[in-house]
């Protein structure tokens, strides 16, 4: 249990380089961004913003981005997850899925723009898909997990 | 480490407030992307990253291997057999055609020798693999698992059996990561061999499409016209097949006009690849055992194509080549 959060991040790396069919690649969505969302909602002390860089980096020399580009947006991700872990895990499922949302968006938008100041071409419109797949993923997991949450003694 | 609510812990904690934190590592993440994108000098925090990053990728890629060695590993005697005499009789066909090359050949070096142009090298390739990665669904990436410990560099180019799927563009000790020719930022400078039209050849996006935007309504090209790559810019080495010409449309209106190739190599069935060290890189201790040299007809490693002198020889290769092809 004590490795859960490592062991679901390096199968989130796994997900994210297996090739996919052409078909359904577009809708592909950010597994590494989800799962430091969920680990950073439900226990805190499993990747902080200093790991939150080094996972971003790593993920950068995977996808060959720029060094620091999904690390920033994990940062970000993490920050306000972190900033708002309370407030957030106290929202009933859809609000919460709705921020998620929100966020897997603004994660999405900050790396279109460093590629768009860094002079990479990259087609604007298959950069939404993932985060409709990532919103709904994240709804099924967190409607499943939510029941045995609320039973859990909290992790304050 | 740092976790946010727990500010006891953590590499930075004891500078400040979350936010604090937060602000101080999305700078050094700025920074970290405005140098790398700047200079060279990450290289090797990337290679310190590609070993972090190195068993995730022979994971994704271990299952892919397994099915292939398993297909060859239980194919049946039958299929291998039939397998077998193919490959014998295109063994024959090839090693009749690499006959007249080599007639070919001499004749290239005396009369390259009567021009007294630069003496020309062969290229040297090493097969490499395509990892079953996947990267940024944005752009057109692969992993190829030849590294720098194989003597791979950033620009070198790689090939196929049928002409150029792309080059380098980072090096890590036991991979490399490639772009394709067609990625939306990418171009390799093209001739047509009908008429040794000079121009440039640009990434779609579409591994299918390549686009040729600098030429205007009076150039001449046709659909079917062969594109070679030009050896100019000195990534590609000259003379191997980059696309064939499948769409030429000109409108009155506009000054240049819209020409569409089809790439030469088969970007998105490829398997296997290999890399080229033209004339001028050292190279690597181990290649293999298949040093072969590819066509020398248009092979210009050794050239410069800024070389003024070069010129008269750019201008006789398209012939040269169609005249080659002609014949085989």
């Amino acid at each position: 249990m004590r490795f859960a959060p490592f062991l679901s991040l390096f199968a989130a790396f796994l997900l994210a380089a297996l090739p996919m069919p052409s078909s359904i690649v577009a809708f592909k969505p950010d597994w590494v961004a989800l799962t430091m969302i969920y680990w950073t909602l439900t226990a805190p002390p499993a990747f902080g913003l200093v790991s939150a860089l080094v996972i971003g980096l790593a993920l950068d020399t995977l996808t060959g981005s720029l060094l620091g580009q999904h690390a920033l947006g994990l940062l970000l991700l993490v920050y306000v997850c972190g900033r708002f872990r309370l407030r957030l895990r106290a929202f009933p499922v859809v609000q919460s899925t709705l921020v998620v949302a929100a966020l897997l968006a603004v994660n999405e938008f900050l790396l279109l723009w460093i590629d768009g100041i860094a002079g990479r071409t990259v087609p604007i419109g298959e950069r939404w898909p993932p985060i409709a797949s990532g919103t709904l993923l994240w709804l099924v997991v967190w409607s499943t997990f939510d029941r045995g949450r609320e039973h859990a003694p909290a992790r304050l | 480490m740092g976790a946010p609510g727990t500010p006891s812990k953590g590499l930075v904690s004891g500078v400040g407030s979350l936010g604090v934190r937060f602000l101080l590592l999305a700078v050094a993440a700025c920074a970290l992307m405005v140098v790398d994108h700047r200079t060279s000098r990450l290289q090797s925090a990337r290679e310190a990253l590609s070993f972090v990053v190195y068993p995730v990728q022979m994971l994704v890629d271990a299952p892919p291997r397994a099915w292939r060695w398993a297909k060859t590993t239980l194919a049946e005697r039958r299929e291998l057999l039939a397998e077998n005499e193919r490959l014998k009789r295109e063994q024959l066909h090839a090693s009749a055609k690499l006959q007249r090359l080599d007639a070919l050949e001499a004749e290239n070096r005396r009369l390259r020798e009567l021009l007294d142009s630069t003496g020309r090298l062969s290229d040297r390739v090493l097969v490499a693999e395509i990892l079953a990665v996947d990267m940024d669904p944005y752009r057109q990436r692969f992993n190829v698992n030849r590294g720098a410990i194989d003597g791979a560099y950033v620009g070198q180019a790689l090939l196929d059996a049928n002409g150029i799927v792309g080059q380098i563009v980072n090096v890590a000790p036991m991979t490399s990561e490639a772009v394709l020719i067609t990625d939306a930022d990418h171009a390799v400078p093209v001739i047509v061999t009908r008429n040794g039209l000079r121009t440039i050849a640009v990434g779609t996006g579409d591994s299918s499409r390549l686009r040729l935007p600098y030429l205007t309504n009076s150039s001449d090209i046709e659909v079917g016209d062969l594109l070679l790559s030009s050896g100019l810019g000195g990534v590609f080495p000259a003379g191997y097949p980059v696309g064939r010409v499948i769409e030429v449309r000109r409108r009155p209106g506009q000054s240049f006009a819209d020409v569409i190739a089809e790439p030469a190599a088969a970007l998105d069935r490829d398997r296997e690849v290999l890399l080229v060290w033209t004339g001028d890189k050292d190279l690597p201790g181990l290649t293999d055992g298949d040093d072969s040299a590819a066509p020398e007809a248009g092979i210009d490693a050794g050239v410069p194509a800024i070389d003024s002198a070069t010129t008269d020889a750019d201008e006789s290769e398209p012939a040269q080549v169609a005249d080659i092809r002609g014949a085989l």
